[in-house]
């Protein structure tokens, strides 16, 4: 992995190093001219996008089942990219293989999060069950840190790294990457509740669950595919940005908080609001990251969560669902 | 006095005495230097556990208040010279302002924006304390920060800092309980249990919710100013999210919404860094998984076993 992969390869993307208002990208002499600019910055913003918005995917799918935020959703992140460094790098495995595993992998300690721990709690209280997550991640992280260590993992991206140019605009092909599988798992998951009985079965218990029990669906069952599913995009998001951000045991946290902003801006438990939220927020960060300030790129995604709280609780995209006491 | 009243002023008067005696075993400066920072989290998981047990919200960002509390006292009396006493008051009027600003549109609404609004505010204060390193010393900390005087002489050793400090500790768990008791205490617990009715009785939720919650960010930041002024520096590490888990997962090991919950978190946490070396390490799978265990099979903490013991105790003798 070159140096550039982990000093920063792109302006804005989950990362906060990068120091704008230089030319870009670096060593191209300069002259840049304000239009390639902004398409550098819309390029980089639906890339960055895209993996907020799977984030958000996977707590709306929680969400909608069991009305609980999902705080392990970033863990699920974090594993995605050091599973894929381990299979990659450690087993030596081709990458559609290791990506799979992962994928697999990634679902399975979403399910085991609901086996194992939610479904034993002796107190239904949504405050209990949402810090059971809390705590899970906690647990997640340190049993990340001990097999992992701290260190950051450089994965290579999935295609030889030939620049790319657009209107202007340089990237890399991982780009098209995140915003290929993204979209290809948008369309797998429409598919999947819509066409299948599982999915629709799902979607059933998300709307009333007694109703849907007494329709003879299993709904502990449901609850348990919603957490392998949110685990398993969770997974798909963290091999995705591996290449840009490299893996490490908590690099979860803060863009799983994104996407849980994303959520909460399309209507928390909205699945379209969930896609175009992370889209929203991706190049809103991007070009606040390059018109604004760097520094305090991490800190737009609280301020835009604060003001949507503040402003339209419903979300941009939501029909004024969000209850209030 | 009621029942009840009774037996926490018998509580606290236990409580006031061992604080009086436990200097005289307690010789060694790190002792008393651990007992200190147990006071300083039992007044912010104190303040903790009324915005869970009165509002059921849980905030994951008390770490910020205890941080700005810290900050603005620091700034204040450091670089501008301001007494430290003025420097706190102003301190929690900042507190006050940021929980406000937090609270009001979150605390509107059900479910539990507030965890992650709070939250998200923990990470713009880490990073805000980071990035204005003129300001604040950065990621190295601020230090030169002047302590406290009290009657002419400056609380600057352990010994009286610890006097200090446990007497604000004991003074947050006066006012919790008197808080617990008022007109508005009784409408928050009717509000927990029955929000429509007790909507319906009058009671004005989000201005009541509101309230707690400044209140209980206003713990957190007097317990800050009171670190800021003991430990004379500070750093932006001591006031990340994972602290503000720490902290919850404190106010949950003690016990959740129980009067004397957060002083039993904190004073069980808090020591334990300090008996197990190898703790550091392991901190995260430790507390991750204590919390894990005790929320599926014991959610009301260690005060919940102390009302359970009883309580089977009271039923084998009847």
């Amino acid at each position: 992995m070159t140096p550039a992969a982990i000093t920063g390869k792109f302006p804005g993307i989950l990362y906060t190093k990068y120091k704008t208002g230089g030319p870009w990208p670096p060593g191209r002499g300069g002259r840049v001219s304000g239009a390639e600019q902004l398409s550098q910055y819309l390029i980089s913003g639906l890339t960055t996008g895209a993996v907020y918005a799977l984030v958000a995917l996977g707590f709306c799918l929680i969400y909608n089942t069991t009305h609980i935020v999902n705080f392990a959703q970033g863990d699920f992140l974090s594993l995605g990219g050091l599973l894929l460094y381990s299979l990659l790098a450690g087993a030596g495995l081709a990458l559609p293989l290791a990506f799979s595993l992962t994928v697999l992998g990634a679902a399975l300690v979403g399910a085991a999060l609901e086996r194992l721990a939610l479904r034993q709690a002796r107190s239904r209280e949504v405050t209990v069950l949402i810090f059971i997550t809390v705590a899970a991640s906690v647990l997640l992280r340190g049993v990340f840190k001990e097999i992992w260590g701290k260190q950051a993992l450089a994965v290579p991206s999935f295609s030889p790294e030939t620049p790319l140019r657009l209107l202007g605009a340089t990237f890399t092909p991982q780009n098209l990457w995140v915003v290929g599988i993204t979209l290809a798992a948008i369309a797998g998951l429409g598919w999947f509740f819509n066409r299948t009985l599982t999915g629709k079965a799902m979607r059933a218990v998300a709307i009333n669950p007694r109703a849907a029990a007494l329709m003879g669906i299993d709904v502990e069952r449901m609850l348990l595919y919603s957490f392998a599913l949110a685990g398993g995009l969770g997974g798909v998001a963290g091999m995705l940005i591996t290449p840009i951000t490299t893996a490490s045991y908590a690099v979860g946290v803060v863009i799983g908080l994104k996407g849980f902003a994303a959520a909460v801006l399309g209507g928390y438990g909205s699945f379209v609001g969930a896609v175009a939220g992370g889209l929203g927020l991706g190049l809103l960060e991007s070009l606040g990251a390059g018109l604004l300030s760097s520094a305090y790129k991490d800190v737009i995604a609280f301020v835009v969560l604060l003001l949507v709280l503040f402003l339209r609780p419903q979300g941009l995209l939501g029909r004024g669902e969000a209850a209030r006491v | 006095m009621t029942r009840g009243g009774r037996i926490f002023a018998l509580q606290l008067a236990a409580l006031a005495l061992a604080v009086l005696l436990l200097p005289l075993l307690v010789g060694n400066p790190y002792h008393l230097n651990v007992l200190n920072v147990m006071a300083l989290m039992v007044i912010v998981v104190t303040g903790l556990n009324l915005l869970i047990g009165f509002a059921g919200h849980i905030s994951l960002g008390h770490a910020a208040f205890f941080g700005l509390g810290a900050y603005v006292s620091a700034i204040l009396s450091a670089t501008y010279g301001l007494n430290p006493w003025l420097a706190m008051l102003a301190a929690a009027a900042a507190v006050a302002l940021l929980a406000l600003v937090i609270g009001l549109p979150t605390l509107r609404l059900a479910g539990n924006y507030l965890v992650m609004a709070t939250l998200g505010g923990n990470l713009i204060f880490t990073t805000v304390l980071l990035q204005l390193d003129q300001v604040t010393g950065g990621p190295s900390g601020f230090s030169g920060i002047p302590p406290l005087s009290l009657f002419g002489r400056a609380i600057v050793d352990d010994q009286s800092f610890y006097w200090l400090v446990w007497a604000a500790a004991l003074l947050g768990l006066v006012v919790a309980r008197n808080l617990a008791q008022s007109r508005v205490g009784r409408g928050l617990r009717a509000l927990r249990d029955a929000p429509a009715a007790a909507a319906a009785l009058g009671v004005d939720v989000a201005r009541y919710k509101t309230g707690v919650f400044i209140i209980s960010a206003l713990y957190a930041g007097v317990a800050g100013s009171l670190h800021a002024h003991y430990f004379g520096i500070i750093a932006p590490k001591s006031f990340d999210i994972f602290v503000s888990v720490e902290l919850v997962t404190m106010c949950l090991v003690g016990g959740m919404g129980s009067l004397w919950g957060g002083f039993l978190g904190a004073a069980f946490l808090t020591p334990l860094p300090q008996v197990l070396h190898v703790f550091d390490e392991y901190k995260d799978i430790f507390y991750g998984g204590v919390l894990l265990v005790l929320l599926i099979y014991q959610p009301h903490g260690l005060a919940g076993l102390w009302t359970r013991l009883r309580a089977l105790r009271s039923s084998e003798t009847a």
